[in-house]
């Protein structure tokens, strides 16, 4: 189905990634935002603030992060789409609530606009430090999805695609912007709402009888209702069964947690999205994602002028991490480089996917700024050294 | 057969309480003696005289004892995390207003993980109905204190007896702006059906404490008997005072405990205050969500 | 599986006891205003003692025993008296 068009500002603008992904949650149909304010997500839930009077949205600044990331989720059991905003610190605060929503399968959007870390850090520059906290940050065996916006733009179309993936999943999904992307302001595109595509979550409307909350088909992904429709559900952030219900046993947790993961695992090839360039026959392919992928543009095309073979991975959806494709791509390069503006995080997970069959080369930085590309060639010559 | 029996209608009427309540879940979790089951009953009894739609009657509570309340009602429920049953709460009410939101969850959850919600929701006069039972005491975890133990009190984390002030409940919800404060135990089984009946009816941030035992931790560490010995305790020991002011109602370890409806007034509530803000500045151009549009105009 | 207590033609009300249910807290005994009920000396399976309708008689159906039990597990009622046709 389509976007509603009383919340579609057709048109071009320019306009940061921050507003930008305001608008796109606004495309999308979210109509509820809770939010904290913290730098440099700030400007995301102003945004909010200001339009969604006009188009039927209910904005509220809660007292914290905390109590945020549950008004979202109670907003969702009310029948809304929702989203909550946030940087590092506050993103630390909501770990809890994440996990609830990945276990009470809740569909919402957090937006973390990344910022130098840890703890307080560097509030008002750019960082990729979240990234495995997006994935492993709560306690506990779950799954989410995060999605890497690399300019303005992206922020828009990728925020409709964060609530879509949401949707049809029944998982919280993390947009994983960073101070840089969140703050330059660059041309947004803003088509027509019959041109932007919308998912909703699969509704069940029939007999009350049979309802089973939890209870799924082929696809893992249960029907929702919401409260105030007669079904008299109950949501518990206990291992539950198919109604729902509390159940203490080893065989229910067995089950539920394997059913969570296995939802996303079975769906992977239809989540992961990332954008390649000159990977075909390259030597070295650098993977890349965000902020980062825009600086290491300029040294792929320096190593190019150099004459070597140097292909581009730019991951769009970081988690699910696209396994299958590291794999077959270690078996046929010499090295894969990956710049991260953080001590080194995805650069793990290529390592894991590429199991000793290339060289992996870690372009790490504390954050605070962006990579210098003189940086990220120099790691690309060096990675070829000794193949 | 007796003769005395020939007369008498023979259809017994099957216990009304039990379509409000999730009867394949019981028995319940809570101990020989313990007092949430009564409040239970007493909600439920005011459910039953209140006229709402149960359709639409919403039950989020938090973790602890008396957050396993929400998972025993046959209504739309939600077990959600330590403390957060408010927010929760809170996002459910503004999705639809059309709901009627309860919160019922236990003293350390609300108030002490819960504090700051408390206090917030209070100061925005959220439409939210809190019912929040006081067994002064973390009992699910085995008996730790909480904010509202007394002084003197032991606990496992007081194990040489609480020095820390408590909370006064009432006195903390009127300062924070609840429209509707009232205080009763588990013990005061009619007054409380009303009382409840009355914080649902109410529009705003109607809040509702209900002293009830804990014979397996509270009363047992501290050598009080067991729940009837505590609910004797209540009985007579309760002064009720409609209308006291909440500065004076401290509990006190085995003190007196005033009782009764405190604050009962009105002001506007957080959805009123949104819309007619809006209305008044924006007009026309306001768009108001559906459902906050058909809450307006029912 | 309820107890019915037995009803008389004095009584006005009466009760009804899920036997299984009940924790023999104590309760419905103590509070109960006409006082006539009474902790049994038999056992529910669980090893407690439930209450039973000792003075059945005196019996006013107001519930307060329905109100007062935290495991659901007894409530009164108010006996539908019919007149036996002369």
């Amino acid at each position: 189905m389509h976007a509603d068009p009383i919340g579609v500002l057709t048109g071009a603008h320019f306009i940061d990634g921050d507003h930008a992904c305001s608008e796109g949650a606004i495309a999308a149909g979210c109509r509820f935002v809770a939010g904290y304010p913290i730098t440099p997500s700030t400007e995301v839930v102003e945004r909010i603030a200001e339009r969604f009077p006009f188009v039927g949205g209910v904005f509220i600044q809660m007292e914290d992060e905390i109590a945020s990331s549950i008004a979202i989720q109670g907003a969702v059991w009310g029948g809304k789409k929702a989203m909550t905003v946030t940087s590092g610190p506050g993103f630390s605060l909501m770990m809890e609530h994440i996990g609830l929503a990945a276990m009470t399968e809740t569909p919402c959007v957090f937006v973390d606009v990344q910022r130098a870390g840890p703890s307080t850090g560097l509030p008002t520059m750019p960082a990729q430090g979240d990234m495995m906290q997006a994935r492993w940050g709560s306690h506990g065996d779950y799954q989410i999805i995060a999605i890497v916006p690399n300019s303005p733009q992206e922020c828009f179309d990728l925020t409709i695609h964060a609530f879509n993936l949401s949707e049809r999943y029944r998982v919280p999904v993390m947009m994983m912007m960073d101070e840089c992307v969140g703050h330059m302001i660059e041309r947004v595109v803003i088509p027509s709402a019959d041109k932007i595509e919308v998912h909703n979550r699969k509704v069940y409307d029939g007999p009350k009888e049979s309802y089973r909350a939890f209870e799924t088909g082929r696809d893992l992904v249960p029907s929702m209702v919401k409260a105030g429709d007669g079904y008299r559900i109950h949501v518990t952030g206990l291992t539950h069964d198919e109604k729902g219900y509390p159940d203490m046993s080893v065989s229910a947790q067995g089950k539920l947690v394997q059913r969570l993961m296995d939802k996303i695992r079975i769906h992977t090839d239809d989540i992961v999205m990332y954008k390649e360039e000159d990977v075909e026959g390259a030597d070295v392919v650098v993977v890349s994602f965000g902020i980062t992928s825009r600086t290491a543009i300029p040294a792929i095309e320096q190593a190019k002028a150099k004459g070597l073979k140097v292909g581009h991975l730019r991951l769009v959806v970081v988690w699910p991490f696209p396994e299958k494709r590291i794999r077959e791509l270690a078996g046929k390069v010499k090295s894969i480089v990956v710049p991260e503006l953080n001590m080194g995080q995805i650069v793990y997970e290529v390592e894991r996917c590429a199991a000793g069959k290339c060289n992996v080369v870690s372009v790490p930085h504390a954050g605070g700024t962006v990579h210098q590309p003189k940086d990220i060639f120099a790691a690309i010559e060096k990675s070829l050294r000794g193949t | 057969m007796p003769e005395e029996l020939y007369d008498i209608e023979t259809t017994i009427p099957s216990n009304p309480i039990e379509e409000f309540l999730r009867m394949d879940r019981m028995p319940h979790i809570w101990c020989p003696g313990c007092g949430i089951g009564t409040t239970v009953n007493c909600f439920v009894r005011a459910l039953q005289t209140s006229g709402l739609d149960l359709d639409k009657v919403a039950v989020v509570s938090g973790i602890g004892c008396t957050g396993r309340v929400a998972g025993y009602m046959n209504l739309d429920s939600f077990h959600t995390t330590h403390g957060r049953a408010i927010p929760f709460a809170t996002g459910l009410k503004l999705a639809n207003p059309e709901l009627k939101v309860v919160v019922y969850s236990g003293d350390g959850d609300l108030t002490a993980i819960g504090g700051n919600h408390f206090i917030h929701a209070a100061r925005r006069n959220m439409d939210l109905t809190v019912i929040l039972i006081n067994n002064m005491i973390y009992g699910m975890t085995g008996g730790q204190a909480a904010p509202t133990t007394p002084v003197g009190a032991t606990a496992s984390t007081t194990p040489h007896g609480n020095f820390e002030e408590t909370f006064n409940l009432p006195f903390l919800a009127e300062s924070c702006g609840a429209v509707y404060v009232a205080r009763w135990t588990a013990h005061h089984v009619r007054h409380l059906t009303k009382s409840i009946k009355e914080a649902l009816a109410k529009k705003g941030f109607s809040f509702v404490e209900i002293l009830a035992p804990c014979p397996t931790l509270y009363s047992r560490r501290n050598k009080l008997g067991d729940g009837l010995d505590q609910m004797e305790f209540y009985r007579d020991n309760s002064e009720i005072k409609n209308g006291a002011d909440t500065k004076t109602v401290t509990l006190d370890f085995q003190g007196k405990i005033t009782v009764g409806k405190f604050v009962d007034k009105e002001r506007p509530t957080y959805i009123e205050a949104m819309n007619q803000h809006y209305q008044k500045k924006y007009g026309e151009r306001y768009v108001p969500s559906d459902e906050m549009r058909k809450h307006f105009h029912a | 599986m309820a107890q019915v207590a037995e009803q008389t033609k004095k009584a006005k009300g009466s009760v009804v006891i899920a036997a299984e249910r009940c924790k023999g807290c104590g309760f419905c005994v103590e509070f109960c205003p006409p006082e006539v009920l009474e902790l049994s000396t038999e056992y529910n399976s669980k090893g407690y003692h439930t209450p039973v309708l000792a003075k059945r008689d005196l019996c006013t159906g107001c519930d307060i025993c329905g109100m007062v039990c935290p495991d659901f597990a007894i409530y009164g009622y108010i006996i539908k008296k019919k007149t036996k046709e002369a």
